[in-house]
């Protein structure tokens, strides 16, 4: 897929976003551990990034997918990961399974002031006791008339301590397993609802990562998302959305840490002579460079046959487990190249490093990613 | 208010600059080329008075096809319209030259306001809003660092090196601006689709009654004759701290006459 004058002109706007309205206020976030979200989706929103594939009728700006890839590769050059996570999580984690199935009385109320940044969201799956098996998780809501009344906790959920509603997936039944799950908007403010710790992480120390409780928690029944019982399907579908931001992003993240360190490596001079002029730094870079190059055809491919109405399942699941790991060795190397600065905390590279190795775990861990695609394979 | 922006597409003033060998003209095509910088704080004003008062903002460019780009671009901050001169025989036009089309082109518009930048990137010179004014007989209120609309008539502070003044004129006028005037917004998304379908209106010299050997290279009334390269920067003298330091670096400074 060729990338057209609009989506260069989109991508000078997300740069201008990022470079004017994120980059100079993260490392003040980075230090607070938390950004201020409802500022930020406001500037994001007026920009038109929280509603990009969305039907304009809910403020969306009824683009395609592909513009969603431009976005989430700029965002890798955002210099704390957490933000990047932020909007991600807005716009193509939370949300999507609302705009696909949600009713629309629940889109103008929920999926509205969340396109339009007014509404911070979060999508709230893992549980202390389950995280990649899903299908065990105990969240319960039992419905009592017209309502939901659900119990249970829910953690490291990001945008969590922010968050307006939650995008929330919960036992309905008693099927069991994979079925008899659903997914419900709950707002945050609703009684029984509270926020319990906020996690201090490894990286993305500006994004909030949060434990949520629910006791007793009652919404409308109406605030589920599409059938009633379908929860895991519909979370899987989103998760594959999901799977391919985190796949657009890393493939951002690495291009720009590697554009700085051939700039690094060029400047610093080892030995005599810059360090650009090492046989072994030059090819190690250059084979990195390709291999992001790759991914990045990967991420086209995808956004390509997603665009034609393909199931792209396998290939989104490539792309998050190639990043994952490709990240994990570029940050290694950036890292290295620089030497002792690289290790400073003043230095990008630090922060980089910390903060990309959760691609190789959220959304599903690589582990999980070769589970999926071994049964694809027809291996059990 | 009826608003006319001029707007020229330059090279990057970020990336490597060149003149091309055989014409000593800026060399566009291997450049990246942009919108002017302080074209782009022309455009915000005119957006901001026309979000104030009402009215229209047009933008007007003289440049080659490619200047399309850079069109496109100026529409995606919200402008309504554009007026592109384009002629073959515009190429290596002086500021004399350029000022003659332009306020040809002025002349179609019916503009209550002409607002540009108080430089180009790429030239320079700093002289085409007040040859505009000459031309049109008209006010030119120039190096703006604010400006404020009053029914018809404008007040802008002049920005000097001192200080400001204070300049006022009543419409129609020219006003040039500086970067410290506002903060330019960036297009979203809808800007971007929403400016493929604005008007964009070509008009080349005959068009606009000028004759060829007016402009171009054929009537500039100045040509670059030749150029060459920067010379790279020189090491420059370091000073290390042996307890004199600062007698050298204010000796430095005297001999260099910065004191
Ligand atoms: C910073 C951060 C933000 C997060 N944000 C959110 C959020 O917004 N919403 C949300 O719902 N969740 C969120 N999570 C949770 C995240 O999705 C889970 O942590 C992740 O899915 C892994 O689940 P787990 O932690 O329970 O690990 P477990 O499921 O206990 O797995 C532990 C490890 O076991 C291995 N493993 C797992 N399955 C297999 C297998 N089948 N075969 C072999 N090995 C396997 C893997 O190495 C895995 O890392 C976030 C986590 C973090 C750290």
């Amino acid at each position: 897929m060729r990338l057209s004058e609009d989506h260069r002109a989109f991508r000078d706007t997300v740069r201008r976003f990022v470079d004017t309205e994120i980059n100079p206020h993260v490392d003040a976030w980075e230090a607070a551990g938390r950004a201020p979200l409802h500022t930020i989706f406001g500037k994001a929103a007026a920009v038109g990034l929280l509603g990009l594939e969305y039907d304009p009728a809910y403020g969306g700006e009824g683009a395609d997918h592909s513009f969603q890839l431009v976005a989430a590769e700029e965002y890798g050059r955002i210099h704390a990961a957490g933000v990047g996570m932020a909007l991600g999580v807005q716009a193509m984690m939370a949300t999507p399974s609302l705009h696909r199935y949600g009713s629309d009385e629940l889109k103008r109320r929920y999926l509205a002031p969340a396109v339009a940044g007014a509404a911070v969201t979060a999508i709230a799956v893992t549980e202390p006791d389950t995280g990649s098996d899903v299908a065990r998780l105990r969240t319960r809501a039992v419905r009592d008339g017209d309502d939901w009344v659900i119990t249970g906790r829910k953690v490291y959920i990001t945008n969590g301590a922010q968050a307006d509603w939650v995008c929330l997936l919960a036992r309905t039944s008693d099927e069991g397993g994979h079925r008899g799950m659903s997914q419900i908007v709950v707002p945050t403010g609703t009684p029984g609802f509270s926020v319990g710790r906020t996690f201090g992480k490894l990286g993305n120390r500006c994004s909030d990562t949060a434990e949520l409780i629910l006791d007793g928690v009652r919404v409308p029944v109406a605030n589920t998302i599409g059938a009633e019982g379908r929860g895991f399907q519909q979370q899987m579908e989103q998760f594959v959305v999901e799977r391919m931001f985190a796949a657009y992003t890393t493939a951002g993240q690495c291009a720009y840490a590697l554009e700085r360190t051939r700039a690094f490596v060029r400047d610093r001079t080892v030995f005599g002579r810059p360090l650009a002029e090492r046989q072994y730094v030059a090819f190690r870079l250059a084979e990195l460079q390709a291999a992001v190059d790759l991914l990045r055809s990967h991420n086209l491919a995808t956004c390509e046959a997603l665009m034609a109405g393909e199931d792209v399942t396998r290939m989104a699941t490539v792309a998050k487990l190639t990043a994952g790991r490709l990240v994990r060795e570029v940050a290694d190397w950036c890292l290295q190249f620089h030497g002792g600065t690289g290790y400073l905390e003043e230095t990008w590279t630090a922060r980089f490093l910390r903060d990309t190795r959760i691609t190789s775990i959220g959304a599903g861990a690589d582990e999980v990613m070769l589970q999926v695609l071994a049964r694809l394979d027809g291996l059990p | 208010m009826n608003i006319v922006v001029l707007v020229k597409q330059v090279p990057d003033s970020g990336a490597e600059r060149n003149l091309t060998s055989d014409d000593n003209t800026v060399d566009r095509g291997s450049a990246n080329n942009v919108i002017n910088e302080m074209d782009e704080y022309a455009i915000e004003e005119a957006l901001k008075i026309k979000e104030a008062h009402g009215g229209e903002v047009t933008i007007l460019t003289m440049g080659p096809d490619r200047a399309t780009e850079s069109i496109r671009k100026a529409l995606s901050m919200g402008p309504d319209a554009a007026v592109h001169v384009v002629d073959d025989a515009l190429a290596g036009s002086c500021a004399v030259a350029t000022s003659k089309v332009l306020a040809a082109a002025l002349g179609t518009l019916n503009a209550d306001l002409i607002l540009c930048g108080a430089e180009s990137t790429d030239g320079r010179v700093q002289v085409l809003p007040h040859m505009l004014a000459e031309r049109l007989g008209v006010a030119a209120l120039t190096g703006a660092r604010k400006l404020t609309v009053d029914g018809a008539s404008l007040t802008a502070e002049r920005q000097t090196e001192e200080g400001y003044e204070v300049v006022s004129a009543a419409t129609p006028a020219v006003v040039s601006v500086w970067d410290t005037i506002n903060e330019p917004r960036y297009p979203s998304f809808k800007g971007i689709m929403a400016a493929k379908k604005k008007p964009v209106r070509t008009l080349s010299l005959a068009d606009l009654g000028v004759s060829a050997d007016e402009v171009g290279f054929a009537g500039a009334t100045s040509a670059v004759v030749e150029h060459s390269k920067r010379p790279p920067r020189s090491a420059g003298t370091k000073i290390t701290d042996e307890g004199t330091a600062g007698t050298q670096l204010v000796e430095y400074l005297v001999t260099e006459k910065f004191v």
